[in-house]
């Protein structure tokens, strides 16, 4: 346990290190909000109009005075206000977060549930042909960017089948469980593709070291049926690694999937950060970071706690 | 596995399309949906300068006058106008019968405050440079609007017709509402707006512009034109904006389908910067210009979506492109004034903005083939567009691929870039004598037909002297279902033609 509140106790100096990084970064690209807002017409401003909207968009402060204030706000539970959505950062997000979840949820589910029966299936096959099928799949499907298999998938749906997933907003799972679903499960099939893809061939490598194993054998001398020896024996052993995998690509996929909401006009986190990056709107470029990388702590934190719960032999924290 | 993952495709593919059917029955027959992919900035007609921007607010609110689709000035708030004979005064009568959607009369009163809240510089409107003439204005009645200016202003006419002059409520100004409650006089209501996601609008029963045959809108944001051509291909999109012409190109395939395509006033231009050698010699200019097959940038780049261009883009006043400066290739003259300039030869940084237009790119490197032949070594430097846009502002570059906005007259379009106090004289980097005085002839010139004598010749100095190379006017593109009727596009790529459409 006191692990766990070790680990905790890091989170606040990580979060302030990514809002140092993240506030600086974001002021050094060349342009800001007034350029991002009219353009080349900007050059038509006087300076006195110059002035009148940086004071508004909050941009006339030196960066440290602009941070400080913020940090401010940040302990006060306060992001900020959104100058693209005119609502505070906070709000705007959690607004966002339950797309970006159940996406994140349902091309992990889809991944795991098809990669690692693919996984077992070629370990098992170990340089037989249904190997070497699943071997090229898996190579193929990691090589594939998602805009080109989010892009394909939705013209063929469009071509052969006369429909798209609902595009443009969302509907969230409360509201219609069936129709959150059927928008999200094409997009959760492209994002899926790729993950699906290396969950194959770690859970592949990982069940061929397993199987070579003497407790494989011993259970298989002990007359365990061949199904039984795979399932109950080698896979939870033959898992570690693919949860490890798991844990980094869920944190990343709860940073929202950038192309794939892009391409499936889907509103999540993804789209959210690049909008506000491409509009320099500061305080929820800052927010959102700030919001994702909490996320990734949390899920590495959660992951190896799973460890433990996998293998007890494991004792983390305890040297 | 393969068998299973089949199936459970096709399965999948029936239960939503189920569901998407159960969702689209109850969708009135008058309502637009309607998807693009970039959204409006913001509400604040004097500020907003974003093209998405501007198409949204020109369906809420209106300005005095509007352009029709030849770019003739037609009424709008305003019924009937008039210069007094030295054009230092400008006289509307507004129509008594235009409401803000708040329900109280438009007066001269609110077109007062509006002006001259587009002048005040705390505003920071963009637009306020085309205004500056106003010295003061005069309400002698409700329906009575003078503007007294300094100098003689024949342009500022049609500089009003754009959405950026838009009229709002007096009292919304005092309240200091603009930019948070879209309360205009316009054809349409703005009822709701996510933005980056979607915008919903009624039609206004109280317009006075007539009666709109749309009970309403809903703009959906899809940033993937791909996708919006498959949205329109399944029909769950009636109508769309189009900005890459190789979708647009895609869209004549589909039986379903209908492509509105028309001539822009923006142009595609290659900027140099004469203030840097060797682009400050003429003859190095020239030979550039001489050195480009325009059209052949247009076939390879734009997938030959466009027209050859010079300076002047709008009908009223564009000439022959041929009788322009150079403008049929010509290497050995190229090669030849480059040995005059005695350059041997050269490198230069051009920058580009990524995907804006999204062809910028492959004009580029066009150009760049181009320009070898003559021993111009072009280094393209691609760049985001706010990293692009601050970088052209600061005239920070050798030359720069652009596609710079254009207006429907010569004078708001170039005054900014060739006069002694055009205020992006700092990008253009550009002074002439002969260019300057024939800006302030036009200014003053009161004669439609003397007028185009003026700019005419100020756009045979300009193609001459070659500060840039004008290239082409591409297309801007709407497409839409077979079933949606009465769609007529504008050259200023306003979508008000949406007021006369009707959805089967």
């Amino acid at each position: 346990m006191s692990y766990v509140v070790q680990r905790l106790l890091t989170f606040p100096l990580i979060l302030l290190g990514v809002s140092i990084l993240v506030f600086v970064s974001i002021r050094l690209v060349p342009g800001d909000a007034i350029t991002a807002m009219l353009g080349t017409e900007a050059g038509l401003l006087t300076p006195a109009q110059r002035e009148s909207l940086a004071a508004y968009f909050g941009i006339d402060q030196p960066v440290w005075s602009q941070y400080l204030r913020w940090l401010g706000g940040l302990f006060q539970g306060d992001l900020g206000i959104s100058s693209i959505y005119g609502k505070p950062v906070l709000t705007v997000i959690l607004e966002r977060f339950p797309l970006t979840l159940q996406l994140a949820l349902m091309s992990m589910t889809i991944s795991l549930c098809v990669g690692i029966p693919l996984g077992v299936l070629a370990a098992t096959r170990n340089e037989r042909p249904s190997d070497l099928v699943v071997r090229v799949l898996a190579m193929l499907g990691q090589s594939t960017p998602s805009f080109v298999i989010g892009i394909l998938i939705i013209y063929v749906l469009s071509v052969f089948f006369g429909f798209v997933p609902a595009m443009g907003t969302f509907t969230p799972l409360f509201v219609d469980p069936l129709a959150s679903i059927a928008q999200l499960i094409f997009p959760a099939i492209t994002l899926g593709f790729a993950f699906a893809a290396s969950v194959t061939r770690i859970s592949r490598s990982a069940m061929l070291d397993v199987l070579s194993d003497d407790y494989v054998r011993t259970a298989r001398s002990k007359g365990a049926s061949p199904m039984s020896v795979i399932w109950r024996h080698a896979l939870p052993n033959a898992l570690i690694p693919v949860v490890t995998l798991c844990g980094v690509e869920f944190g990343y996929l709860l940073g929202g999937a950038v192309i794939v909401e892009q391409i499936f006009a889907l509103p999540g986190l993804g789209r959210l950060v690049l909008d506000a990056i491409t509009q320099r709107d500061y305080a929820l470029v800052q927010g959102t970071i700030l919001f994702i990388a909490f996320n990734f702590l949390v899920v590495n934190l959660l992951v190896d706690l799973a460890y433990v719960a996998l293998d007890p032999r494991i004792r983390i924290g305890r040297r | 596995m393969m068998h299973l993952s089949k199936n459970l495709l096709a399965g999948l593919a029936l239960a939503t399309a189920l569901t998407s059917v159960s969702v689209a029955l109850p969708a009135q027959a008058a309502e637009l949906r309607m998807a693009w992919s970039q959204d409006a900035t913001g509400l604040d007609p004097h500020k907003q300068t974003a093209f998405s921007s501007l198409r949204l607010l020109e369906l809420i609110y209106e300005p005095l006058v509007r352009l029709d689709p030849e770019l003739n000035v037609v009424p709008a708030i305003a019924t009937e106008w008039e210069f007094a004979e030295d054009a230092k005064t400008l006289t509307f009568t507004l129509d008594p019968n235009a409401k803000f959607t708040n329900g109280a009369q438009v007066t001269s009163a609110d077109v007062k405050a509006s002006f001259e809240r587009l002048l005040d510089e705390e505003t920071a409107a963009a637009a306020r440079s085309n205004f500056l003439s106003i010295e003061s204005i005069d309400t002698p009645d409700d329906t009575t609007v003078v503007f007294n200016l300094s100098t003689a202003d024949v342009p500022i006419l049609v500089a009003m017709a754009t959405i950026n002059a838009a009229i709002v409520p007096a009292s919304e100004i005092e309240a200091g509402t603009i930019g948070t409650e879209a309360i205009g006089s316009g054809p349409f209501i703005l009822d709701s707006w996510e933005p980056n996601s979607r915008e919903v609008l009624s039609a206004n029963p109280d317009w006075a512009g007539g009666d709109v045959a749309l009970d309403g809108i809903t703009i959906s944001v899809l940033p993937d034109e791909m996708a919006i051509l498959a949205s329109l291909r399944t029909g769950q999109t009636d109508f769309a904006l189009l900005n890459d012409p190789l979708v647009a190109t895609l869209v004549p395939n589909e039986a379903n389908l209908q492509l509105n395509r028309v001539g822009q006033l923006a142009y595609n231009v290659l900027q140099l910067n004469p203030s840097r050698p060797p682009m400050d010699n003429l003859k190095v200019r020239q030979a550039m210009s001489c050195a480009i097959d325009r059209q052949a940038i247009i076939d390879a780049a734009l997938a030959g979506e466009g027209v050859v261009t010079g300076p002047l883009t709008m009908p009223a006043f564009a000439q022959d492109p041929n009788s322009l400066f150079c403008y049929t290739q010509d290497l050995e003259k190229a090669k030849a004034l480059m040995a005059e300039a005695g350059v041997d030869g050269f490198t230069a940084k051009v920058i580009a903005a990524t995907g804006e237009p999204p062809v910028a790119a492959s004009e580029a490197q066009v150009l760049q083939a181009q320009l070898a032949e003559i021993g111009v070594n072009l280094e393209i430097e691609m760049m985001e567009l706010n990293v692009y846009v601050d970088t052209w502002l600061a005239g920070n570059f050798d030359m720069a691929v652009a596609l710079n906005g254009g207006r429907p007259d010569p004078y708001p379009m170039y005054n900014r870039y060739f006069t002694k106090d055009g205020n992006l004289l700092k990008v253009s980097n550009f002074v002439d004598d002969t260019l300057d005085s024939l800006m302030k002839q036009g200014q003053a010139e009161t004669d439609p037909a003397k007028r185009v004598e003026i700019f005419q010749e100020f756009e045979r100095h300009l193609a001459e002297q070659a500060p840039w190379l004008w290239l082409s006017t591409s297309y801007g593109y709407t497409a839409q279902l077979n079933t949606v009727t009465g769609f007529e596009p504008s050259p200023t790529g306003t979508l008000f033609g949406l007021v006369d459409v009707t959805v089967e």
